[in-house]
């Protein structure tokens, strides 16, 4: 009988992701003699080592037995939590997600940062005392070290395996562990196959065969006894040292000491190497968009809310049912009762559905505490972060999307933002910065607050910038707000010296890219020497729009509620004509161009004048234009629906929705229409150049 | 034993033709569409199938045939690709729907490289039943957007066409 592990897979790589998360953020509080915390961080490795072992993923069985160890030292009180050894943990957990995404993508990794990272556990477990600058030079490069080891300390050991009859039962397999003996150096195995029984008294369960092996490792005794540490109690194991070099722990020190020594004499080769890296870890990082997950959790008291509402919708459908069996006009006012009923119960199905999809943003904020800590450390400026509101729900795909602009936010504020301390301390300010994240609803929108306590941002630093890049007039005043929008424009970057972690000037404007995109704004406050704040609106979802409902001709078209100014009937007074076939409306101190959406659509329609003609006025990147209607319906909710799904984008139309009626009707996209009219109106141009030149 | 395939067939200006029945998710009766802007003539808009929103395509007008008035024989056939990992659907509308027919796949006959007026993308073969010829269409490409759509006339050109502004 064989059980499909491979089924179990999914399953255990969500188990290990969260497991590292709570590494992760466990590592990040850890303090000493703070046991209850270990513990979880211990447990969680366990785990996942245990997982690793049973899917035969030895890589990072290994791996993580390292980690495993080091903190069961740690627990046991045998190690001080050292800072440093919290930092190589954090490098360790780092690892093990990177090896996990590499099995959950199935990919190669780069396996440089993994071997080196295990090295530097494998140090600390040793005690060691490498100065750290050495080890540094340790981890540019892995091969060379690896060979290192093997040229100077291999050592022959002649295994014994005789495992218990039961051992595959307890779902070990002899090869996995013999294939892990295979990673430490060159392995010869005999089988010994002298106890299996005859045929008859043969159990297919059972296991009969027994094994010599030679190993030429450069691994210590431990390492090895370490493969077989899950079948110690199920098996005769004696591992013995062939030649006799029995080397005590200082030779052991010594020797590594030496490798470092000879790494350091190597270093021009590895800086070689480590300049071609960059490539390397490009084409890891393509190929990781595989990343999205196509499920969420849902907790059960949604799922519980969920069939309270359908059973009661099943309530009202039987009882309109038997109402509709034998119907009678003195039963109206039931009748009415009862849909009444059908449609509170299909707006709260509606609602909870929806809720299914929203999770806490803690999720797109729970990376930040790693963030802070991995950039404080880079940038020498001590960093407090403080997160609040993170209950606060948000759509799933709004999430997805508003991560990296967030990392960049906060990026920027640690960098740009806070000041290095000694400038701090001039200003007295307090030494340690703060940046904090706040999440909240208001209105119809979720504000998401990233706030720094740094110098704030000097509206004449950018003026000048922008002038001296070109971008605005000197002679232009403008507003506060104004100047701080010149920060998302495209290679915008006032920072003095560029750093890897920002101020190369690509970024900002991406960041609100991101962030129309999703239907949000983005906006900014500070004050000079007090801190700045910047504050992302998001829509609660994209799944539902409040939408202006218009005729055209035969069909109904929605215009999103967010993008409308205001509705009005034109007066001829007011109607201008540019040369062109443009048409202008004169909207109190505004021009705005009028687009008749029946010739942009090309469809008929029952009102071709611009004259007493219905105009919807809406914005967007800041242009207001007029779109003329045939008349102006209900204002609604409309569920979006695609049409790529089965169809393809189609130009000016952003979506489908379904009507009452169950009809279908088109979502305008009013950026991409004004887009269109643009373009026809240059068509136009040319043509009428192209009639003139005819008529003369 | 030979294998068989399973075509349902259906008149096209006075041809008869099949598709693959596997790929046929349902057939429906002609019912208003709401139409798109800026599209070829064939494609005369979408439906809402039971809360899915799906494009509806004239098949003679897509052939180059002629259009016809609607009438109550009008049938909507739509068509579901079998591949899973892409699924799409579309409705394509025909004069009539006629028969469910089974062939042998080694009777199936290839299709004559000329004399065409349709695409010959959607060709698989020519089988016939008694003294019919009918055509067998390639599902697949029917349900292949790229070859769908592939004779669109920009729509530049027929705004260009008839643009006047009238006050």
């Amino acid at each position: 009988m064989s059980i499909d592990l491979s089924q179990f897979i999914p399953t255990f790589l969500e188990e290990c992701f969260e497991g590292i998360e709570l590494m992760e953020a466990s590592l990040l509080n850890l303090e000493q003699g703070d046991e209850e915390t270990i513990n979880s961080i211990f447990r969680a490795a366990h785990s996942i080592k245990g997982g690793a072992g049973t899917f035969g993923f030895n890589h990072v069985t290994e791996f993580t037995h390292l980690v495993e160890t080091l903190l069961d030292e740690m627990r046991d009180g045998r190690r001080n939590i050292a800072h440093k050894d919290i930092e190589i943990l954090l490098d360790s957990v780092d690892c093990m997600r990177l090896l996990i995404e590499a099995i959950r993508d199935d990919c190669s990794y780069d396996d440089s940062k993994v071997i080196v990272t295990s090295q530097l556990l494998t140090a600390t477990l040793n005690n060691n005392s490498i100065d750290e600058n050495i080890v540094e030079d340790t981890t540019k490069d892995n091969e060379n070290t690896s060979n290192a080891i093997a040229d100077d300390n291999l050592t022959h050991w002649s295994i014994s395996f005789i495992p218990e009859h039961h051992l595959v039962q307890t779902g070990n397999d002899p090869l996995l562990l013999l294939n892990a003996l295979a990673e430490l150096g060159k392995v010869s195995v005999t089988a010994n196959c002298n106890s299996i029984p005859s045929l008859v008294d043969l159990d297919a369960t059972e296991l009969y065969i027994s094994w010599q092996i030679t190993l030429i490792t450069a691994a210590k005794k431990e390492d090895i006894a370490e493969i077989f540490e899950w079948v110690e109690d199920d098996c005769q194991l004696v591992i013995s040292n062939e030649e006799s070099i029995d080397k005590k722990p200082a030779e052991i020190n010594l020797d590594i000491a030496n490798e470092a020594d000879e790494l350091i004499t190597e270093k021009p080769t590895i800086e070689a190497k480590t300049k071609v890296k960059p490539n390397v870890t490009n084409d890891s990082s393509l190929q990781k968009p595989k990343a999205e997950s196509g499920s969420i959790r849902v907790g059960v008291d949604k799922v519980d809310s969920l069939i309270n509402l359908v059973g009661e919708l099943v309530i009202t459908q039987s009882m309109l049912s038997e109402l509709g069996n034998d119907f009678e006009l003195s039963k109206v006012a039931r009748l009415n009762s009862g849909l009444e009923q059908l449609l509170q119960n299909t707006k709260e199905l509606q609602e909870s559905v929806m809720r299914i999809r929203m999770l806490p943003i803690s999720f797109a904020f729970n990376r930040f505490p790693r963030l802070i800590h991995d950039l404080s450390k880079k940038m020498g400026k001590e960093i407090e972060l403080l997160i609040s509101g993170e209950q606060t729900e948000l759509d799933k795909s709004v999430m997805e999307q508003i991560s990296d602009p967030l990392v960049h936010l906060v990026r920027n504020a640690v960098d740009h933002g806070i000041e290095a301390t000694d400038v701090r301390i001039t200003n007295g300010k307090p030494e340690k910065g703060t940046v904090s994240l706040d999440a909240y609803h208001q209105g119809g929108s979720i504000v998401i607050e990233i706030k720094d306590d740094g110098g704030g941002i000097d509206s004449n630093v950018i003026l000048a910038k922008a002038i001296e890049n070109g971008l605005v007039d000197e002679s232009t005043s403008l507003s506060e707000s104004q100047v701080y929008d010149l920060l998302f424009e495209p290679g915008f970057s006032t920072a003095k010296t560029l750093s890897d972690i920002s101020g190369r000037g690509v970024g900002m404007d991406v960041v609100k890219r991101n962030i129309q995109s999703l239907g949000g704004r983005i906006q900014i406050e500070s004050t000079l020497g007090v801190g700045s704040t910047f504050k992302v609106f998001l829509p609660l979802t994209l799944a539902i729009l409040d939408g202006q409902l218009v005729k055209v001709g035969r069909e109904v078209y929605i215009i999103p509620l967010i993008t409308i100014v205001e509705s009005l009937q034109t007066q001829e007074a007011l109607i201008n004509r540019t040369s062109g076939d443009m048409v202008l409306y004169r909207l109190r101190e505004d021009n705005v161009p009028v687009i008749p959406i029946y010739k942009l659509f090309n469809i008929p329609a029952q009102n071709k004048a611009i004259k007493n003609s219905l105009l919807v006025v809406v914005e967007a990147d800041g242009q207001k234009v007029g779109l003329m209607v045939d008349d102006l319906l209900a204002q609604q909710q409309v569920v979006v629906k695609s049409l790529n799904e089965n169809y393809q984008q189609v130009e000016g139309v952003s979506g489908a929705t379904i009507l009452g009626d169950g009809s279908v009707a088109m979502i305008l996209d009013v950026p991409s229409m004004i887009n269109m009219a643009l373009k026809l109106a240059k068509k136009q141009q040319q043509n009428n150049i192209v009639a003139e030149e005819v008529i003369h | 034993m030979a294998q068989e395939k399973e075509y349902l067939t259906f008149i096209l200006n006075g041809e008869e033709f099949g598709v693959d029945i596997l790929s046929v998710q349902e057939l429906r009766v002609w019912s208003a569409v709401t139409e798109l802007p800026n599209k070829p003539a064939y494609i005369k808009g979408v439906i809402n199938l039971r809360g899915v929103i799906i494009p509806i395509i004239d098949l003679r007008q897509r052939f180059g045939l002629a259009p016809l008035d609607y009438n109550a024989q009008t049938v909507t056939i739509i068509l579901r690709s079998v591949d899973s990992k892409n699924p799409m659907v579309v409705g394509i509308v025909v004069d009539a729907v006629s028969e469910v027919y089974k062939f042998e796949l080694n009777s199936i006959r290839k299709p004559p490289a000329f004399g065409q007026q349709i695409d010959s993308c959607f060709l698989e073969g020519l089988a016939s039943v008694e003294d019919k010829l009918i055509i067998l269409l390639n599902s697949l490409s029917l349900l292949d957007q790229n070859e769908l759509y592939q004779v669109s006339r920009p729509p530049e050109e027929r705004l260009a066409n008839e643009n006047t502004l009238t006050v």
